[in-house]
């Protein structure tokens, strides 16, 4: 064999091999996570194997205040993906398809959340509330997700609408749809995957958000301040239970997506 | 900007230079749609930045309220009790934005190059990590790194942790409680941010450029250095800031994995603002952190050369 061909090919297995290695790096948590959901702990922390057991998976909420905190977190989750949605669709629509003054402030302003360590946001964002006396819980945690949740939509639906072609729309106009029409019939459709994108990624930051929460929850416990508490106290099984469902169910969701996305895909092009 | 909409060569009569001249009535409406999320902004994310920076130059204490006395002395008394943490923080975001790239580049070039019909199953398993909560995922690392288990084991029969050992990384036979462990929990953290990025920029490099390199005799290694790397470079400088920034202010890794000698930043300010209650000292310190990783991001951006990263 050519030296050359040699070590093209050494070279392609190295990369697929690093390649590997990373993803089995990133999926390892994931694993022991799920192979602990199956563990009996001796003590109140459930880092170290001690026998197989189905108790937790047998009542997931068994462990005190765990399925509140979980209902709690969808709850605002859902709250802040509605809203920071359609703020940020609105903010993306203007900035692509109008040209105004202001323009350079208004990108900074949406781009500064993005780079800026949580931290910051959280501290000064609880300075806020502590001036106003504002009672910290439920409304100021859903406060700081839509407001860090909004930059991000901006992004994803900003960038569907830049590569939609405004032709399609000038040509429904021509056709004589009204402005409403136009947007409901054919705007909002092409945009959808960047809404939906952006939506999803709302969802994904704010279910998870520990570090603007853990500022501004005051005494309320959403999931993630739940297992923060208990990385103090005692970890219950059921968190390695919870955590797997929402692994296994995201997975199959985006499996199913793909599969549909894939099987319409198909049709399109068969017709 | 990159919606930078060529400019007419027609003279802009009316500078307009939108394909139809919008009626006078239409020129509000983007003002409109921007309202609502820019004040939200502007009242949750501007103001709060105006009132830190009120708090971190009061003095006073909770009893008798703070008041605003300039005292910026605030700033330079907390730079010196804490730059240890200040300098370890950057340290480890630097470190584990590094590692994310080495480790992260092969994964987003075997997905764009390599993977061929597995490609969107692999980057499922990219993101599907993402959906166990990422505090759960933290802990795990506290099993993975357990004294006495498996990895330190392996670690220590092939003698690797007498040498990181004597770099200071670990200390004696663990990993937990070093800031080995710290690091490796920011860079499993942060990686897929890494990841995302630089597949995006790899996977629109056109593939007939490797064959046109490797027809010129280029060598692997070379239409790497000279075509693909240089090519995806917008990745790699949006992916190393959004590993680098989340890490520097983290002060997760840092408490679930690290001991008191790993301490970051983030700590210090969280337990400044919600144990301690010394609001100024928080707010100055939070307001320096803001200041150096604005800093740095504006220079690495302008190094960069890629200013249109919005």
């Amino acid at each position: 064999m050519n030296p050359l061909t040699a070590l093209r090919r050494a070279r392609r297995h190295l990369v697929v091999i690093a390649g590997l290695l990373t993803l089995a790096y990133m999926i390892l948590p994931n694993v022991v996570v799920m192979v602990f959901s199956f563990n009996k702990p001796t003590g109140r922390f459930n880092y170290s194997w001690n026998h197989f057991s189905l108790d937790a998976w047998k009542s997931p909420c068994g462990a005190a205040g765990l399925c509140g905190s979980l209902g709690l977190s969808l709850q605002i989750a859902v709250y802040a993906t509605i809203g920071a949605t359609v703020l940020g669709t609105m903010i993306a629509f203007a900035l692509v398809r109008y040209r105004f003054h202001g323009r350079g402030p208004v990108n900074s302003l949406i781009f500064l959340p993005m780079a800026m360590p949580e931290v910051v946001m959280a501290a000064s964002l609880l300075t806020l509330f502590l001036n106003l006396g504002a009672q910290l819980g439920f409304w100021t945690i859903l406060i700081a997700h839509i407001m860090f949740c909004l930059s991000f939509v901006v992004v994803a639906v900003k960038a569907r609408v830049m590569s939609m072609d405004p032709r399609l729309e000038e040509a429904a106009r021509d056709l004589y749809a009204g402005p409403v029409q136009t947007f409901l019939r054919v705007t909002l459709p092409i945009a959808a995957p960047g809404i939906a994108a952006g939506a999803l990624l709302s969802f994904a930051l704010s279910f998870d958000d520990f570090i603007i929460t853990n500022f501004n929850a005051g005494s309320t416990v959403t999931f993630p301040m739940f297992v923060w508490g208990s990385a103090q106290r005692g970890t219950p099984v059921q968190i390695n239970v919870i955590g797997t469902a929402m692994f296994v169910i995201a997975v199959l969701i985006v499996v199913a997506g793909q599969l549909v996305s894939g099987r319409r895909a198909r049709a399109g092009s068969a017709s | 900007m990159t919606a930078t909409a060529a400019r007419p060569a027609a003279p802009p009569a009316a500078g307009e230079p939108k394909p139809r001249p919008a009626p006078r009535r239409k020129r509000l409406v983007p003002y409109w749609l921007l309202l609502p999320g820019i004040l939200w902004l502007i009242i949750f994310f501007v103001v709060p930045l105006v009132y830190q920076a009120s708090t971190s130059v009061q003095t006073g204490s909770l009893e008798n309220s703070f008041r605003v006395t300039w005292h910026v002395q605030t700033y330079w008394d907390v730079l010196q009790q804490y730059y240890p943490q200040f300098l370890r923080s950057l340290l480890y975001a630097a470190v584990a934005t590094l590692l994310c790239l080495v480790v992260g580049y092969p994964l987003a070039y075997l997905i764009a190059f390599r993977a061929g019909r597995h490609r969107n199953i692999l980057l499922v398993l990219v993101i599907a990590p993402f959906f166990t909560s990422f505090l759960i995922r933290t802990l795990a690392w506290k099993t993975i790194l357990a004294d006495g288990g498996p990895v330190v084991h392996a670690l220590n029969a092939l003698h690797v942790l007498d040498l990181t050992d004597v770099l200071g990384w670990t200390s004696g036979d663990r990993l937990l409680a070093t800031p080995l462990a710290v690091v490796t929990g920011l860079t499993y953290n942060f990686l897929p941010f890494m990841i995302l990025p630089l597949y995006t920029s790899l996977e629109r490099i056109d593939h007939r450029l490797h064959e046109a390199a490797g027809d010129l005799y280029a060598t692997p290694w070379t239409t790497f250095r000279k075509v693909t790397f240089p090519m995806s470079l917008p990745g790699v400088v949006s992916g190393t800031l959004l590993t680098f920034i989340p890490s520097s202010g983290d002060y997760v890794n840092a408490q679930l994995l690290g001991s008191a000698d790993t301490k970051m930043i983030g700590s210090v300010i969280q337990s400044q603002f919600l144990t301690v209650l010394d609001y100024p000292a928080a707010a100055a310190l939070s307001f320096i952190l803001m200041a150096v990783v604005l800093f740095v991001v504006s220079y690495y951006i302008r190094r960069a050369g890629t200013e249109e990263l919005l």
